[in-house]
């Protein structure tokens, strides 16, 4: 395979993308048609569900809006003959190679399972291609130039379905995903009868392309089903004998500051905030009883898109390396700017922000700031509005933890101290941000478990 | 009353000679002298110096002319000579207060402030309430220009004052948005209990207050993306410096190539999915995966979405929290922006389902304003009070908006105007509305029906130059009555056209706010009642006739006599008395025009006719009490009303007879009432000891409207019709039931009367010129 399957066609694409899709819905008002949009019938906004009441029972019909699902993986979207394969997979084993697939928005997120207990018969009878794919995906770490495997996320010593092995998390932009498929035409992945389990808005975009391309079946995996079955699955298993779930302590002060673990030994209910492109919030209340409370577009995409706009930079690491060296509040209008200090009639302090970009209002400021200080401010602005946003969902639903998960906090500790700390304050110290250490991989994971058909 | 496009108004003749094309742009652009009215009164100051606009807000008292009656003292005097009136008119100055609120760009301040200082005269005041983030800035040139000492007011406090002055005293003044739909404005009848509500204010911030009582708020949330996101942002973005630039722009973009969309993600599978494809998973989700350039208008269009939809989100949020469906927005980042109510609206019903309504008030910009001049005003006691709006002198809603009015001149130099008169009496609901809350006075709403609006803007235009002449003829001795009364007509006329183009200036349009809106304008110029001699000559004939009159009647068996107390009530309605040639007729004849009239009515069947079920409920038991609301001066009160009170007198029934405070073309007023009563009580027993032992009692509603809205009236008649009990409810004429109250649902039995003199009217409902309307309804168990 040598090579590296990502190369060709991805010189064009010089910003590496680093936000998972996660599906924001938000309305747009009347579109090029003036038509009014309908929202979403299966996975609609419950902002507003009825008011208190929202939380007391699961609806039986599954295709109301907003009601809690208690059927994961019932809409899995695939077509009959792969569903026939996922059946009589239940019986033994699915072959190797074992792969789960997150086609996301910004980011394809990809967990391969590398078994480590293969005896030598079992190695003679692996085919070539087989054994080519397994060399080339766990001697490398990078793929092309925009494919990256996170060795540091890697789960040692895993058990899955009997066997033994490492499992590894690889991401790489989608818009590779066309090399992708056409290096499995190359590589004749179909001969291996592997099935491909996918979840993410492109397990649907792409289907056709693996078929007529690639000549693979994806399994279509429901995304929201997918995440939750991850999270609860890594959770379970650990960081390599860490623990995987953690939390901040004095997250607003850089000495005192610290990232201590936390045992989700109650994970329910869970408010889970996923952070992608755009930004999803489900409500769940056990393993297979969960709802999507809302989302919002001002998600990761957001922040990355507005940082190459302002600052011209090219990769979210970049962006997240130019904030981190920028001032905000040269940029944002706070309280203390218009009040002088803190706005008592409404106990608000000085420091908060009273409008983002609100300096920018004027030439004098524009002229002063640099591309640092927009890149900070534009992270601010979207951290803060997520919190906001999901400080709001969690006193409608009555739930205190809050899991913040998703490729937007990958690398970005200034995101989620700003989390911990705005959700502290703001709630007086009711209510607790919780992070992830595998943050966007949870998606591809459980569609990994999916075609194991692991609970 | 005499009502426009009655069939005598057709002669009248052409109209609105004085009308030209720019007509519009005069009432909008007003010479700095019709700006800033009546400083020499004025009393007392406030203003709000926002970002880029001032709105000063100050008191003052309005002299203005009033026709008064006095009864003549006949002691000793023969009272029946032939040719003498019935009473004296005279016209007398009365003082009354109003406020005015005029709102300009801040580059003209100075030369605002310098023109108030040459005309402040007669003020006591000391200080100046000022409120907004431009006061602080501002201060030291309005204490150095004004002389008077600037007292900085919380900017939300006042804000909140404002908006609840403005829910509690100006009819139709939230109204929801719905772009792409006809009419776009929909208003809001006034909710009697305004709380508790939510206000968002979209600033350079967004402020969540949760608003419960007159005094009681809490702010409960924000948000720091609001308008200086759009603005600070959208300038980085685009380049573009102003706001209102910005939101040019955002108008003529499209987000989609700047937002990544969710069939962006899932191809076009959505559709099966049944996800909607254009629903944004990401804002500017495209400027981070593409390498291209990105227009600035569909920059600024995803901008404005990205914001829109996250503040109504929020909102939603928050509403949900704290139980509360009424939103209502304001802040510089909607006030009069198509642009902006509409995504918000857009976002607030797709996050709230339904739910949760997203409200817009016609005065926004003036809450700040208001709430600051109430703050400074609080010894007098201006909450006690009830307010009316004066559509001569406010301008509309979006009279100075660049986006509705493009081919109006740019809108700085334009000067938006609200005033405000109080009332002499608090306003309260009739106590007898089956539900207050679902109350809506009017029964055809103009903005909504296209070609009712295109009747009566039409009518009220051709009538326009009998009303004219009418003023002047009312002022003999006036040597200015005819440039008044042209001053008048330009007025009125602009108005007209206003609202041709601009359907939702003044709230919902109906006949009633047509009505109304020519009674300001006459009383701005100084023709109080151009109708007093007209109204009093019929009634000095009028009263000569009634004797006559009830001894036909009492001479009648009982059953023949209620039909035509009935036909007598119908009969007052029929003429235009301010037609010449009926007046000519009931001059020389009286009883023959009395019943002249009744032979004009149509036979019955009535077009609405429940007289056989009145007929048998008269048979029953006596009413305790009737309210009865009087229509106008002459035949019909005197000999319609009055017999029909006298009946009811004799029943058992006690009487509340309620005619306006003020004057409303011939309509009866209360003060006229009075003598009338006086006089009739003079040939009458039955009224004289009737007034004498209370069982009638004379009142008056608080209105000067030719119409009758039930949810404003004078409270001393709600208090009166609960201490009396009063069970059945007697509203004549065509604006009290007809343009108004025809579908008015009471808890007691209700009677309206009218006849319909206008043909259009009359076929839309299914008649004929002179069709009888009797609707004898009795509530539901």
């Amino acid at each position: 395979m040598g090579a590296g399957w990502l190369a060709a066609p991805m010189e064009r694409h010089g910003r590496a993308a680093a936000t998972s899709a996660s599906s924001a819905w938000e309305p747009v008002p009347g579109g090029p048609d003036g038509r009014r949009r309908e929202p979403l019938r299966r996975r609609a906004n419950s902002a507003s569900a009825p008011a208190v009441g929202a939380s007391a029972s699961a609806s039986a019909s599954p295709s109301a809006e907003g009601v809690r699902r208690d059927r994961p993986g019932s809409y899995s979207g695939a077509t009959s003959a792969s569903r026939q394969r996922v059946e009589s997979l239940r019986k033994k084993r699915p072959l190797f190679p074992w792969f789960g697939l997150d086609i996301g928005g910004t980011l394809v997120k990809l967990v391969y399972f590398e078994p480590k207990d293969i005896t030598a018969e079992e190695e003679e009878e692996e085919v070539e291609s087989l054994k080519s794919i397994r060399k080339y995906l766990t001697s490398n770490v990078a793929y092309g130039s925009t494919g990256i495997r996170d060795v540091h996320l890697e789960l040692k010593d895993l058990t899955l379905c009997g066997r033994k092995g490492n499992l590894h998390f690889i991401r790489f932009p989608t818009h590779d995903m066309p090399a992708f498929i056409q290096m499995g035409r190359d590589k004749n992945f179909s001969s291996l009868h592997t099935v491909f389990c996918a979840t993410g808005g492109g397990a649907y975009k792409f289907e056709q392309d693996f078929l007529t391309i690639g000549d693979l079946q994806l399994c279509k995996l429901d995304e929201l089903d997918c995440l939750i079955k991850g999270i609860l699955y890594i959770d379970s298993v650990g960081f390599n004998g860490r623990s995987q779930c953690y939390y901040f302590e004095n997250p607003a002060d850089s000495e005192k500051c610290q990232k201590l673990p936390f045992d989700l030994k109650n994970p329910y209910p869970l408010l889970l905030v996923n952070i992608g492109s755009g930004v999803s919030i489900l409500a769940v209340y056990s393993k297979d009883n969960y709802k999507r409370v809302t989302g919002t577009s001002l998600g990761g995409g957001t922040f990355f898109g507005l940082c190459c706009l302002l600052t011209g930079c090219t990769t979210f690491e970049e962006a997240l390396e130019m904030a981190s060296r920028g001032d905000s509040t040269k940029v944002d209008k706070l309280v203390r700017d218009i009040y002088g200090g803190d706005y008592e009639r409404f106990g608000l302090p000085g420091w908060a922000v009273a409008s983002s970009f609100g300096n920018m209002m004027s030439k004098e400021k524009r002229e002063a700031v640099s591309k640092e200080d927009l890149a900070r401010a534009t992270l601010i602005t979207i951290t803060n509005n997520i919190g906001s946003i999901a400080r709001m969902c969690a006193l409608n639903e009555n739930i205190n933890q809050v899991v913040f998960v998703g490729n937007f906090l990958r690398i970005n500790t200034i995101a989620m101290r700003l989390l911990a700390y705005a959700l502290d304050y703001w709630s007086k110290g009711q209510l607790k941000a919780l992070f992830s250490e595998h943050e966007g991989y949870f998606g591809a994971v459980g569609a990994l478990l999916e075609l194991l058909k692991i609970p | 009353m005499s009502w426009p496009g009655t069939f005598k108004m057709a002669e009248c003749g052409a109209s609105g000679s004085g009308s030209s094309g720019d007509s519009l742009d005069k009432s909008i652009t007003l010479p700095p002298d019709e700006i800033f009215r009546n400083l020499e009164n004025a009393k007392r100051f406030a203003i709000d110096i926002g970002g880029s606009l001032t709105k000063l807000a100050y008191y003052s008292t309005v002299q203005h002319k009033v026709a008064k009656v006095r009864s003549f003292d006949y002691s000793g005097k023969d009272t029946e000579q032939d040719h003498e009136p019935p009473y004296e008119i005279s016209v007398q100055e009365e003082v009354t207060a109003r406020l005015h609120f005029v709102k300009f760009e801040n580059t003209y301040i100075e030369a605002c402030l310098d023109f108030i200082k040459d005309h402040l005269v007669n003020t006591e005041t000391k200080v100046i309430q000022a409120t907004g983030g431009g006061a602080y800035k501002f201060k030291d040139l309005i204490e150095e220009k004004l002389q008077l000492k600037v007292d900085k007011e919380d900017v939300m406090t006042c804000l909140i004052k404002g908006c609840n002055f403005v829910l509690k005293n100006i009819p139709h003044e939230a109204f929801v948005y719905q772009k792409d739909s006809d009419p776009e404005f929909r208003f809001q009848t006034n909710h009697p209990n305004i709380f508790p509500y939510l206000l968002v204010n979209i600033g350079s911030g967004v402020s969540i207050v949760k608003v419960e009582t007159e005094d009681r708020f809490e702010w409960i949330g924000g948000s720091s993306i609001g308008g200086g996101t759009f603005w600070g942002l959208g300038a980085l973005l685009t380049k573009t410096k102003k706001f209102d630039e910005l939101l040019q722009l955002a108008s003529r973009g499209q987000h989609t190539n700047v937002d990544m969309l969710v069939q962006d993600i899932y191809g076009g599978a959505h559709e099966t999915l049944g996800l909607s494809g254009n629903l944004i998973a990401s804002s500017f989700g495209k400027s981070a995966t593409a390498d291209q350039e990105f227009s600035k208008e569909d920059m600024a269009k995803s901008l404005l979405h990205m914001i829109s939809n996250d503040i109504g989100q929020l909102a939603c949020l928050y509403a949900r929290l704290h139980c509360l469906d009424r939103v209502y927005f304001g802040g510089f980042f909607i006030r009069g922006h198509p642009v902006t109510m509409r995504t918000i609206t857009y976002s607030i019903n797709f996050f709230s389902k339904g739910e949760v309504q997203a409200l817009f008030l016609r005065h926004e910009g003036y809450l700040g304003a208001i709430g600051a001049f109430l703050k400074g005003a609080e010894q007098d006691n201006p909450n006690q009070y009830s307010w009316g709006e004066n559509y001569a002198g406010s301008s509309g809603l979006m009279s100075s908006s660049p986006e509705l009015c493009p081919t109006q001149r740019a809108r700085s130099g334009t000067f938006d105007l609200l005033e405000m008169d109080r009332l002499e009496r608090p306003l309260v609901n009739l106590p007898l509305l089956l539900d207050p809350s679902s109350y809506v006075p009017d029964t055809v709403d103009l903005t909504d029906d296209a070609l009712a609006r295109k009747y009566w803007l039409t009518c009220f235009e051709e009538a326009l130059d009998g009303v004219v002449k009418r003023a002047v003829a009312s002022q003999p001795g006036s040597v200015d009555a005819a440039e008044r009364a042209e001053k008048f007509r330009q007025k009125y006329w602009n108005k007209l056209q206003t609202l041709r183009h601009q359907p939702f200036a003044y709230g919902t349009l109906t006949v009633r706010s047509l009505l109304d809106t020519r009674e300001h304008c006459l009383n701005e110029f100084n023709f109080p009642d151009p109708y007093s001699k007209v109204k009093q000559k019929d009634n000095g004939v009028a009263l000569k006739c009634f004797q006559r009159v009830v001894s036909a009647l009492d001479a009648l068996d009982w059953e023949e006599r209620q039909l035509a107390l009935v036909k007598g009530l119908l009969a007052g309605n029929v003429f235009d008395w301010g037609a010449k040639a009926v007046s000519d007729v009931l001059e020389s004849d009286p009883q023959f025009g009395f019943e002249e009239a009744k032979k004009k009515l149509q036979e019955r069947p009535w077009l609405v006719d429940s007289y056989s079920k009145w007929l048998q409920r008269l048979k029953g038991p006596p009413h305790k009490c009737a309210l009865i609301f009087a229509d106008n001066s002459g035949v019909d009160v005197i000999l319609g009303v009055f017999p029909f009170v006298r009946e009811l007198l004799s029943r058992g029934t006690e009487v509340i007879l309620a005619c306006n405070s003020g004057p409303a073309l011939n309509d009866v007023t209360y003060s006229e009432s009075l003598i009338v009563a006086e006089r009739i009580a003079a040939m009458d027993p039955v009224i004289h000891s009737a007034l004498r032992e209370e069982r009638l009692l004379l009142v008056q509603t608080g209105s000067s409207s030719p119409c009758l809205d039930l949810s404003r009236l004078d409270k001393g008649l709600a208090v009166l019709v609960r201490e009396r009990g009063a069970d059945l409810v007697v509203i004549e004429g065509m604006g009290r039931a007809v343009h108004t109250n025809y579908h008015a649902a009471l808890c007691c039995e209700s009677l309206k009367l009218a006849v319909i003199k206008n043909s259009w009217l009359a076929e839309r409902l299914g008649g004929q010129l002179f069709s009888v309307i009797f609707k004898y309804e009795v509530p539901a168990e």
